[in-house]
């Protein structure tokens, strides 16, 4: 079993093996140019943090014992485990194929893994994003993908079959008018063998043009009825009414993409109720990099998600996470003075602290990018899904273990 | 949003000024740095002074008031100091569970473990490594905590001289780690005045445990793992044995039963926070260092990974404290960049003064650039400047606290607002060329700077790391 997980872990490139260490040893240069993300996406907005925390029962205080004599043996005290309930619930989106498979998220009805409260209904899932052209990449993200880059089937092939992706994101770059302003018929051609290649369910993203997304959001929604994709993203500088009629006419599903403000996701969501069934709405409050805002990212979605909880429809949504945001951050990528590296763990560590503060945050559908983070998190979803208990016998033995 | 505010809480929240108020002197004398009383009340309120500065409350006939105020404004988590001398640490003094309900007090002191079995000069290089541990970030420098001292060899004398070297090697609060009294005596003979933080207390061995908390004064860890039921009840009896400042360690497990460990640690952190549970509110302790064990055969890299993570996950739930072994700057640094992050006052935009800022000493020649005053990226900017010895000028546009990116998409960062800052900057008496370097990413407002400005306009690097590049290709050979 040990042996089974070392293996794995050496496939992804966890283990410093030696072809690792030759790879370390051959990058010299740092290049600039090597990443970005939405950049423009990327506001961050600063708000005075006011929300509603859970109901709870009046205060119980500890009376404080008036001076006796010392206890002799261990005085027992009542221990009961602080169960709220909540108004509010948070919707369940279903995302899937019509020959394929299907995952369902949402439908939480306690904050994130308070699983002493209620289990959590679906597992958080992971996308792995997929570029429809040759994109620049962080060394560490590049060396697992390069023999597919451009092959965007093959990429998805691997993501899935080799890297355990849920679902797929196919990042239809190619489409935008300053790059190679593809048509929505060639972003059709390149959804349709993604979705001959994996089972999954996919998420169309967009190249980030408000006029130009929603033309091929439509052609892909139209020609994919009934697949169920999630359309990435909508966002208020949209025609929203055109794309949430598509969107629901296809029988697709919506990401509302929202920069980091409340007020403004529950805006968007609202003009989307107009068109679309809760059902049908994913929301994306904007992911910042750890260390580059990703405070404000937590306490955005820590809140929205309470405040679902405590009973505001507008925001009783599934959240997801454009958690390869993190490579945004210089330290995931850069090279750096001798102590802080290797940057191959460094940087796909960076996604994997950015990925768990968020899922503890609420989010159910992280976007990913490095192998090792991706196995990294979904191994933590099962252990927090599972709820297999721990030796609290031999717990102990960390004071004497010697290491 | 408003409305749905917790009605029952026990509550820092809801404390009003005029509750402060009332309690306070009133006589408005200034003493505080305040105008009046009422706007002391409200920074107390706030938390953003302390009811000490009021000196006229610590005279004897308002000792009363005091009492109450002290009472009134208590955290719901007990703030602990471990160490002695200079180098103190604090931990606790929470008063709100949620981030967004004002802001987290005291950031999670991070531990590196020593074992009394280590080779001495393991030992001291490890040491060494912790108290040479820094990054800077936005004008923070990022530290790890304290050292804890692991028996190993359960024998006092060779504990005792471990200790002893390490209270000689480092002012960093201690640790001390083994669950037999004789060897924790032991141990705090060699450093009897330093107040390190005892581990642990356990339903076996808690009467010696406290009395020697009692003996030498120092707070004591009470360990139960995955039972906070024993966990409280351990704490009831030690607070009426007399021992008043306690940490929790609620056990750390990784792989099976981190969920039980999430949930304990929300747990227990609900019920102090949020129902007032006075025996449940103290600072809680995650040690991380768990993944060791059972973890022969495995990859190095890998446990350290699962360290890092699993400190994370606890920085974010709840931990006070963290005992970590990975010394790697790789590892760790994720941990103390989301720990400085976690830590931040919702409250305030962190941003840095607009206006000129001098590199090294510049002439009539030197360049000029500039930025925003969001503080990650004015403190990006500037170490990258000050690492290459640039001498230059740099000047910090107030765009309210938001990137450049940011800045330029949300109308934050105007080439109106650069041409302005130019003129009111006095930059054009200093240098005798009229060029300004800006930043790649607001490579979209040169022409309209150029415009508004006169200034011709450079278009720089999309990262200021290339900055030094730049300049060596762009202005000193043109």
């Amino acid at each position: 079993m040990a042996e089974k997980k070392e293996k794995d872990e050496t496939i992804v490139g966890l283990k410093l093996d030696s072809r690792l260490l030759e790879l370390i040893a051959k990058i010299q240069e740092v290049e600039l140019e090597d990443f970005e993300l939405q950049a423009s996406d990327l506001e961050i907005w600063f708000q005075p943090g006011a929300v509603a925390a859970p109901v709870i029962a009046p205060p119980q205080k500890a009376v404080a014992p008036p001076a006796k004599a010392k206890p002799t043996q261990i005085l027992e005290a009542e221990f009961v485990p602080p169960v709220e309930t909540y108004p509010g619930k948070v919707v369940e989106v279903k995302l899937g194929r019509v020959n394929g498979k299907s995952i369902v998220i949402g439908g939480e009805s306690t904050p994130a893994f308070y699983t002493f409260e209620r289990p959590t209904p679906h597992p958080p899932v992971i996308s792995l994003d997929v570029f429809d052209m040759e994109v620049p990449l962080p060394k560490a993200v590049k060396m697992h993908v390069k023999d597919v880059i451009g092959d965007p089937a093959a990429w998805a092939k691997l993501a899935v079959d080799k890297f355990g992706a849920d679902l797929i994101t196919i990042h239809l770059i190619s489409i935008d008018p300053l790059v190679k302003n593809a048509s929505p018929k060639e972003a059709v051609k390149t959804v349709e063998a993604v979705a001959q290649a994996v089972d999954v369910p996919l998420v169309i993203g967009g190249c980030g043009d408000p006029a130009k997304d929603a033309d091929v959001f439509q052609e892909v929604c139209e020609t994919f009825a009934g697949e169920r994709f999630l359309i990435s993203s909508i966002t208020r500088d949209m025609d929203v009414e055109r794309c949430a009629k598509f969107i629901k006419k296809n029988g697709q599903a919506a990401l509302a993409f929202t920069p980091m403000d409340l007020n403004i996701a529950r805006e968007l969501n609202r003009r989307l109720y107009d068109f679309l069934p809760k059902e049908d709405i994913v929301m994306d409050l904007t992911t910042a990099a750890l260390g580059y805002g990703l405070e404000y990212a937590f306490t955005n979605m820590e809140r929205a998600r309470l405040a679902a909880l405590m009973g505001d429809p507008e925001l009783a949504h599934p959240m997801s996470s454009g958690t390869t945001n993190a490579w945004a951050a210089r330290e995931a990528w850069l090279k750096m003075a001798p102590e802080w590296e290797p940057r191959e763990l460094r940087g796909p560590l960076w996604e994997v602290v950015t990925a768990l503060t968020l899922l503890l945050a609420g989010v159910d559908l992280f976007m990913m990018m490095h192998p090792a983070a991706v196995k990294t998190v979904k191994d933590v979803i099962a252990q927090l899904m599972g709820g297999k208990s721990g030796n609290s016998e031999s717990l102990m033995e960390w004071v004497t273990a010697k290491i | 949003m408003s409305g749905k505010e917790d009605k029952g809480k026990v509550g820092v929240k809801e404390l009003s000024p005029i509750d402060v108020y009332k309690l306070l002197p009133r006589t408005n004398c200034k003493e505080c740095g305040e105008e009046n009383c009422m706007a002391f009340a409200t920074k107390i309120v706030n938390r953003e002074v302390s009811i000490e500065k009021c000196k006229p409350l610590l005279k004897k006939e308002f000792e009363k008031a005091y009492k109450q105020l002290k009472e009134m404004l208590k955290p719901a988590i007990k703030e602990i100091v471990v160490g002695a001398g200079d180098k103190t640490v604090k931990i606790g003094g929470k008063l709100v569970m949620y981030r967004h309900e004002l802001t987290y007090f005291n950031p999670t002191a991070i531990a590196i473990d020593v074992a009394d079995e280590m080779p001495e000069d393991e030992i001291i290089s490890r040491i060494r490594r912790v108290e040479e541990f820094r990054y800077e970030y936005i004008g923070q420098i990022l530290k790890l905590d304290m050292i804890a001292v692991r028996s190993t060899s359960n024998d006092p004398d060779k504990f005792k001289a471990t200790v002893r070297k390490v209270a000689e090697n480092t002012k960093l609060p201690m640790i001390l780690c083994s669950l037999n009294p004789n060897v924790l005596e032991a141990g705090l003979m060699a450093a009897p005045k330093a107040r390190p933080l005892l581990y642990a207390a356990t339903k076996d061995n808690w009467r010696e445990m406290a009395e020697l908390a009692l003996m030498y004064g120092c707070p004591l860890t009470v360990s139960a793992p995955n039972n906070p039921k024993l966990l409280k009840s351990l704490a009831k009896t030690l607070v009426e044995y007399g021992v008043e400042d306690l940490v929790l360690d609620p056990g750390t497990f990784a792989g099976d039963g981190l969920a039980d460990t999430l949930n304990n640690f929300t747990m227990i952190r609900r019920a102090a926070c949020k129902q007032g549970d006075e025996l449940l509110g103290f600072p809680l302790m995650g040690v991380p260092m768990t993944v060791w064990l059972n973890s022969a055969g495995l990859a190095q890299e890998i446990v350290k990974w699962r360290e890092a993570y699993l400190a994370a996950m606890l920085i974010v739930r709840y931990a006070d404290i963290l005992i970590m072994h990975s010394l790697d700057g790789w590892a760790l640094l994720p941990d103390v960049v989301l720990r400085a992050n976690v830590y931040t006052d919702p409250r305030k935009p962190v941003a840095v003064e607009p206006g000129l800022k001098v590199f090294g000493t510049p002439d009539e020649n030197s360049p000029v650039m500039f930025t925003t005053n969001f503080a990650l990226t004015y403190y990006t900017v500037a170490s990258d400047i000050e690492s290459a010895k640039i001498n230059a000028y740099l000047l910090v546009i107030d765009t309210e606290g938001t990137a450049v990116d940011s800045g330029v998409a949300g109308r934050k960062l105007t080439a109106e607002k650069v041409a302005e800052a130019i003129k009111i900057s006095g930059i054009e008496n200093k240098v005798k060329h009229r060029k300004i370097i800006i930043p790649g990413k607001a490579a979209r407002l040169s022409g309209e700077i150029e415009e508004l400005s006169g200034w011709q306009v450079l278009v720089g690097p999309r990262d200021s790391s290339e900055i030094p590049k730049f300049l060596q290709e762009k202005w000193q050979n043109p």
